[in-house]
């Protein structure tokens, strides 16, 4: 897929680097954040971004990330484009405010650079702080390399401010493996993205000419219908999401989907990973797809609205689904991802045997040898299943 | 509004009735209760305050009175985010104005911000986003509405109770007295950020409470202004006693009225002779259980803490620098 426009250049990036370069060539306005290992490259790179004058807005620096979250809210109310960044435990200390601001739909854009959760302190990749915010009601995707890092950045915004979406937007990224990776990135000039995305018109915003109040209190007659309303926007931007995805693949070739699949055509077992894990899941299914193993992948990007269709058409003819989870829903019945995907197929007809793997907890590398054992203990599973999921690759 | 503002400011007491605005910004219809003091310090703040401002108001009760769907009692563009961190949404707030007025955004003078919370949202929950948004130094007021203990919730206590108060959680018994800790000096905290004025103020003491928030507006940034609010239900007081009262806690030296401009204090109404700390407390139920011994107690704290005020009011007090422009310091394009 070669690139239309000959405003494309390829370079070699940090990733995070490449993140703070999407925000700036989306003139975010106003940015606030707090600091928390894998984030900082985003942060810091932004502050220096402002400080030198290459990227009109204000950066503050707030004292907790629960600021962080408030104060992009403030600035959103008050009708700047506004970007935030953060990790782990500071997205867990965000969570209470997160679910405030997709309520009061501000459109916020957030880079979550996926870290595992304490205790014990572990500042790897893991899915486990994005899982416990699963219900924050926030559009959320997930990225595989810097390059899709760098598209999606500059996308959420448009995403966020269609007035029939008006959501925030979680771009998750892997921690380290991705923050901190360099790549060779093809850029896309100011001019290309001033015209993807136009100034942030705001529907209603703070302003003493026209007063409005924002976050009045409901009573049981009107919450059920506020969440509803809430419900049906996350729902509906599945087809704004797919219409900015489209327009970018016409502007620069690279196209995604909600569910990107990998030499799925006539596989009878399928591996479905997020993240990055899913270059290394390419690996082993080459490999496998080499030794004549009908073997392919799915990489769920859309997280939130979930893409239930586009998920049954993808395993269909499929007998075996092997889903990779990286957090663990502790007490549960497998990982968040897992769940969901049974709870997806249920209904139909006829649909695969399912095996879980929870993998890559706190950094615990997986490589392509992990995905093809994976496939064949997975065989065997699904033939006499021993456990509801299982931890791989974990010792005791 | 130019004729209320601050050039005028320091003859407050020869303004009359009359010359404070009519029109009304919090208006009627909420849910406050008979007699609430807060209801009427809000009512003051707000024409105060003007037309062209934004507010953040943590949850609580003004917000919980005030705001139920589908209706409203905030002529001003107002928000309520959560409980702990208004400040922070203020600090939001005031920032995005910034960046809008300079891009060229903004349909008019940039609006001032203020930021309204209860005693438990200020000085317990949100004192990190307000000490962090004080630091930061946005050019904000902050209000804190102090009915001494979480009063939406059913009269907890907090860390702005004052001692010896029965509430539901510090409840007088056989090993207790109630309240067992002297109230928080959230006065003390602000001035301690450095910034550049702050205030206590009552709504018993209107031309007061009115300048003080014009003061506070008019200075460029933070401000803190302490409202003492007296609340009927949760002081088991009379209701038609609440103005009277705001008066007694001044009139005992329980809650002295002053401001404190760059870390000079000056009492802004003298009382030329205190009353004793009873005449305060009995006319409130949850002091009932208090015994003489510790009526003392309390008014022997309430003067020790008197004296240590004046002393800090010995010093000259400044005079106001001209607060007409807050130019920011330039600084050279490309870095």
């Amino acid at each position: 897929m070669a690139p239309k426009t000959a405003a494309a250049r390829r370079l070699g990036m940090e990733v995070s680097i490449a993140v703070s370069h999407a925000v700036k060539l989306a003139r975010a306005e106003t940015i606030a954040a707090y600091p928390i290992t894998p984030q900082t490259h985003i942060v810091e790179y932004l502050s220096t971004l402002v400080a030198n004058g290459e990227l009109d807005a204000e950066f503050i620096n707030v004292e907790s990330e629960h600021s962080a979250i408030s104060t992009c809210i403030g600035m959103s109310a008050a009708g700047a484009r506004t970007y935030t960044a953060t990790s782990s435990q500071g997205l867990a200390l965000m969570n209470e405010i997160l679910y405030i601001a997709s309520a009061m739909r501000f459109p916020i854009v957030m880079t979550v650079a996926n870290r595992a959760l304490s205790a014990p302190l572990s500042i790897w990749n893991d899915h486990s702080d994005i899982m416990g915010a699963r219900d924050i009601g926030w559009i959320q995707m997930f990225v595989e390399n810097g390059q899709e890092a760098f598209d999606h950045t500059i996308m959420a915004f448009r995403i966020a401010e269609n007035h029939e979406v008006l959501l925030p937007v979680i771009v998750n990224l892997d921690g380290f493996i991705l923050s901190h990776v360099v790549e060779a990135l093809e850029m896309v000039d100011q001019d290309t993205v001033d015209q993807f995305l136009p100034p942030y018109v705001p529907r209603h915003r703070l302003d003493p000419n026209q007063p409005v109040t924002m976050g009045a209190f409901a009573l049981p007659e009107i919450y059920p219908e506020v969440k509803m309303s809430h419900q049906m926007a996350l729902a509906g931007s599945y087809h704004h999401i797919l219409q900015v995805w489209e327009e970018w693949a016409e502007i620069t070739g690279r196209r995604y989907r909600p569910l990107e699949t990998y030499r799925s055509e006539g596989a009878k077992i399928l591996l479905l990973t997020m993240g990055s894990l899913s270059e290394v899941a390419e690996i082993a299914v080459d490999e496998l797809r080499e030794q004549g193993e009908p073997v392919g992948l799915l990489k769920l990007r859309l997280w939130r609205p979930f893409p239930v269709e586009d998920l049954r058409r993808a395993v269909a003819g499929a007998e075996l689904l092997i889903i990779c989870d990286r957090a663990l829903s502790l007490g549960g019945v497998g990982g968040p991802v897992m769940s969901e995907v049974r709870s997806v197929l249920y209904p139909l007809a006829s649909r695969p045997a399912t095996v879980g793997y929870i993998i890559g907890l706190g950094g615990r590398d997986v490589n392509p040898a992990a995905f093809k054992d994976m496939v064949a203990r997975a065989r065997e599973e699904a033939r006499r299943p021993t456990a509801e999921f299982h931890l791989y690759g974990v010792r005791g | 509004m130019e004729k209320f503002g601050y050039a005028q400011s320091q003859k407050y007491d020869t303004y009359a009735a009359r010359l404070l605005p009519r029109e009304e910004f919090f208006t009627p219809g909420h849910r406050a209760c008979q007699g609430c003091g807060e209801a009427l310090a809000v009512r003051w703040v707000c024409k105060a305050i003007g037309k062209d401002a934004i507010i953040a108001h943590a949850t609580g009760c003004m917000e919980i009175v005030s705001s139920g769907l589908p209706q409203t009692s905030w002529m001003h563009p107002w928000i309520h985010v959560a409980f702990e961190n208004t400040a922070a949404v203020a600090s939001g707030i005031e920032t995005a104005l910034k960046v809008l007025e300079r891009k060229g955004k903004l349909r008019g003078p940039r609006p001032k911000v203020v930021a309204m919370g209860g005693d438990g949202g200020t000085s317990d929950i949100g004192l990190q986003a307000l000490s962090g948004a004080m630091e930061r130094g946005h050019d904000f007021t902050y209000i804190c509405w102090d009915n001494e203990a979480y009063m939406n919730t059913g009269i907890q206590r907090s860390s702005s109770t004052p001692y010896g108060a029965m509430t539901t959680t510090s409840p007088p018994g056989k090993l207790s007295i109630g309240q067992r800790t002297w109230k928080k000096n959230m006065v003390h905290i602000a001035v301690a950020h450095g910034i550049p004025y702050v205030a206590t103020a009552s709504p018993s003491y209107v031309f007061d409470l009115y300048f003080k928030v014009r003061k506070a507006l008019e200075t460029p940034g933070p401000a803190y202004i302490h409202v003492l609010s007296v609340c009927p239900t949760g002081w088991r007081s009379p209701t038609d006693m609440s103005v009277r009262l705001g008066r007694l806690a001044v009139e005992t030296g329980v809650f002295p009225l002053y401001e404190v401009v760059h870390g000079r204090y000056r009492l802004t109404v003298e009382v030329p002779k205190l009353r004793h700390v009873r005449d305060y407390l009995r006319l409130q139920g949850r002091f009932r259980h208090l015994r003489d011994a510790d009526i003392e107690l309390i008014q022997r704290h309430t003067r020790a803490e008197y004296e240590l005020l004046l002393e800090k009011c010995q010093a000259p007090f400044p005079e106001f620098p001209s607060m007409a422009s807050s130019e920011e310091p330039e600084l050279e394009a490309g870095g």
